[in-house]
């Protein structure tokens, strides 16, 4: 007890010291929730109709963030799978880095379901035993796997940073079968996620099983792109070291999972329009739009031009081994998977809609607060997830030893 | 999570300045899925819900409860070739069943709609007018215009004088299918079948997810992006709890087969209306109802069969 007390004392202390980029950086972020709170309550009071979304398109962007965060949640197991099955010496020392990654990414997921909710205030509704859960519907499951995957990670990240606080050796017999679990969890997140899409006839643009294994390419390339470039980000910053070798590897998986996912969107693009059926009319829209309405064809071109350019620049040692470099396929594979999985795929979901209507999607300016607003959120608990644990890594806090501040 | 919507329900109603409003709003924030309610708390909710819509809209508004009877299935038949396409159903269903009615985008709520379908043109001079695409392979000819085929916007036509010669007419709206994709996906249960066939949605215990409008393949269900505009002296008074009563801010709708009316052996407003008598309503069970007898002697079908949603709306010729 006295241990726990003085953890949350020191780790507390810890993450609210620091300098004054630090504090630029939490207080940028903030404004940005600020924001976000601004037009959750907008949302709450005039209801939906202050964003994009219609009765045809009844769900946008927000749906979107939503499906692309459950893949960088998921992707935070391509640390800890190395790390904990192959034994990998510098992963193994960032695994609980991953772990962080994946709550902070699993906790913006559940702010994005209450932002596109119409009835968030109503949400314990599917809550037993106050509500019902319902075992038919993928949304109940998807929030089910989620809650769990928040909570392995939270049990296994914190369990090491304890251990590494107090100086006591890890229980190996619960940790490690607990770490595979968590493993194995991190696929089921993201699988169900796109059951959720996927499992509707209603539309033929999400209806077929390549989806699932595409969200899992598509989100182990986006994931762990997302972690080298904090891992960059925390080398530079802080004393705290991510090994090399570490950084190549995520290089190696981003690189694989990229290349699977342009081969799957390209066997989509041949099957769907070989036949052009009717059902080909979402992708069709997507690709070179649909009655003279084309929003979506540049976002659908920029993503394939950024996803491509990417798989080919790490092809290229230059970029790939000069760690000044490798920052600009990493973010070109991240903002190109963020756009072939939302508006390249939530969106011409609803285009045409069952009935053969075209309209198009225009994200209002809330709507785009909005998504700021979260992202804001996550950084700002990541920002502080990852303070504290590299703080506990690097011995700066320990149990019986004052609380030193970072750099 | 409790704690969270109970916050926001207190939030809610500091907003608000009626306080007998306020409580009411407040019981019914906490009311169970009317299909777990009691008979007392059917009535609890009911008397509740008057209350609160006869002093918004200023008039004395019920909430029937009635149940579904035994021994009716509910079933609708429509005639493709008697349609003319007038569209007088669609805003006989907005009056009856208290839709939305504002001019902003997302604030107009139809729950019919009536397709216009290309009749196609074909003609002589056209017979060799294809064109080739890709590798040389021969596309059109005459028979490539799209006869019978929905283009998109064509349910908001508006012609000088129905029937029009070169389009025939589809109305849709919810086919109240027996093996309806949109429970399937309800997370809280909160839209289900009733005994009598319609599929219902208990819109005080809808979370407003809308899986169900990415399920549905009819485009049935609407949602109520914000609180819908009702003029106090548009509104029927006449609700029921499952069906027209009105709904509120974030949640879906969608049509139910007018239960207040055919749970007392009326029928639909979209039947009693139609001018060509191409919409027909009854009791499938009763094996000399007027739709029983359709199914038994026309030629009928359903709409996407394909996807075994076992529709109860089916559509027939002579």
């Amino acid at each position: 007890m006295q241990q726990l007390i003085s953890f949350t004392t020191d780790y507390t202390r810890y993450i609210l010291k620091g300098g004054t980029k630090f504090y630029a950086w939490m207080g940028v972020l903030s404004a940005f929730i600020l924001a976000m709170l601004y037009v959750f309550y907008l949302q709450n009071t005039d209801g939906l109709i202050v964003t994009g979304m219609t009765s045809q398109i009844s769900d946008g962007l927000y749906l979107a963030n939503l499906v692309f965060l459950v893949g960088v949640a998921a992707g935070a197991v391509t640390i800890v799978f190395p790390a904990y099955v192959y034994h990998h010496e510098g992963m193994h020392k960032v695994a609980v880095l991953g772990e962080m990654l994946a709550i902070s990414a699993v906790i913006m997921v559940m702010v994005f379901v209450f932002a596109h909710m119409g009835r968030p205030d109503r949400l314990w509704h599917m809550i037993p035993p106050w509500g019902i859960y319902s075992f038919s519907s993928m949304l109940g499951w998807d929030v089910m796997v989620l809650n769990g995957y928040l909570i392995l990670n939270f049990i296994c990240g914190f369990y090491y940073l304890w251990c590494k606080y107090t100086g006591n050796p890890i229980n190996r017999k619960w940790f490690i079968p607990l770490v595979y679990v968590a493993i194995a969890w991190a696929l089921s997140i993201h699988t169900v996620t796109a059951f959720l899409m996927a499992n509707n006839p209603a539309r033929p643009m999400w209806f077929h099983s390549m989806m699932p294994i595409r969200f899992i390419a598509t989100a182990f390339a986006a994931g762990p792109a997302l972690i080298i470039l904090i891992f960059l980000v925390i080398r530079k910053n802080t004393r705290f070291w991510v090994d090399d070798s570490a950084i190549k590897l995520l290089t190696t998986i981003v690189q694989f999972c990229l290349g699977i996912a342009i081969f799957l969107t390209l066997s989509e693009v041949v099957v769907e329009l070989y036949a052009r059926t009717e059902h080909a009319n979402g992708l069709y829209y997507l690709m070179f739009g649909l009655h003279g309405l084309t929003g979506l064809v540049p976002w659908f071109w920029s993503s394939v031009v950024l996803m491509i350019c990417a798989f080919v620049m790490f092809f290229m040692p230059s970029f790939r081994n000069d760690f000044n470099k490798l920052q600009i396929p990493c973010v070109m594979a991240f903002a190109g998977i963020w756009i072939e999985k939302g508006m390249g795929l939530i969106v011409p979901g609803y285009i045409p809609s069952p009935i053969g209507e075209v309209t198009e999607y225009h994200p209002s300016f809330v709507e785009w607060l909005m998504v700021l607003g979260i992202w804001a959120f996550g950084f700002f608990i990541l920002t502080i997830l990852l303070k504290g644990a590299i703080g506990i890594m690097l011995g700066d806090i320990k149990y019986g030893s004052q609380a030193v501040a970072a750099k | 999570m409790l704690s969270v919507s109970a916050l926001m329900g207190s939030a809610a109603l500091m907003t608000m300045s009626d306080d007998a409003k306020a409580s009411t709003e407040w019981a019914e924030h906490f009311q169970k899925n009317y299909r777990l309610m009691t008979d007392e708390e059917k009535a609890e909710a009911r008397t509740r819900l008057e209350r609160r819509y006869s002093s918004e809209y200023g008039k004395k508004v019920s909430v029937d409860t009635t149940g579904p009877q035994p021994g009716v299935l509910m079933g609708y038949a429509l005639n493709v070739r008697k349609c003319i396409g007038c569209r007088r159903c669609v805003h006989a269903c907005v009056e009856e069943n208290n839709q939305s009615r504002g001019t902003r985008p997302g604030e107009k709520i139809e729950w019919i709609q009536v397709l216009r379908m290309e009749r196609g043109e074909f003609s002589k001079d056209k017979m060799n007018h294809g064109y080739p695409e890709g590798l040389g392979i021969q596309v059109g000819g005459n028979a490539y215009t799209p006869a019978g085929q929905v283009l998109e916007g064509q349910y908001h036509y508006n012609p000088e004088a129905v029937p029009e010669k070169d389009a025939t007419y589809m109305p849709i709206a919810c086919m109240q299918c027996e093996k309806p994709p949109c429970v399937k996906v309800c997370p809280v249960r909160t839209t289900y079948r009733e005994a009598d066939g319609p599929v219902v949605i208990d819109y005080n215990w809808c979370i407003g997810c809308k899986m169900c409008m990415n399920a549905c393949p009819y485009w049935a269900r609407r949602f109520n992006l914000t609180t819908p505009v009702l003029p106090k002296q548009e509104m029927n008074p006449v609700t029921h709890y499952l069906g027209n009563r009105p709904r509120m801010r974030g949640v879906v709708e969608k049509c139910h087969w007018c239960l207040q009316r055919t749970r007392h052996d009326r029928y639909p407003a979209c039947v009693e209306v139609c001018p060509v008598g191409a919409r027909k309503f009854g009791n499938l069970l009763d094996p000399e109802s007027e739709v029983s007898l359709i199914l038994a002697r026309k030629n009928v079908f359903r709409l996407k069969a394909e996807l075994n949603t076992f529709p109860k709306f089916f559509y027939f010729y002579d």
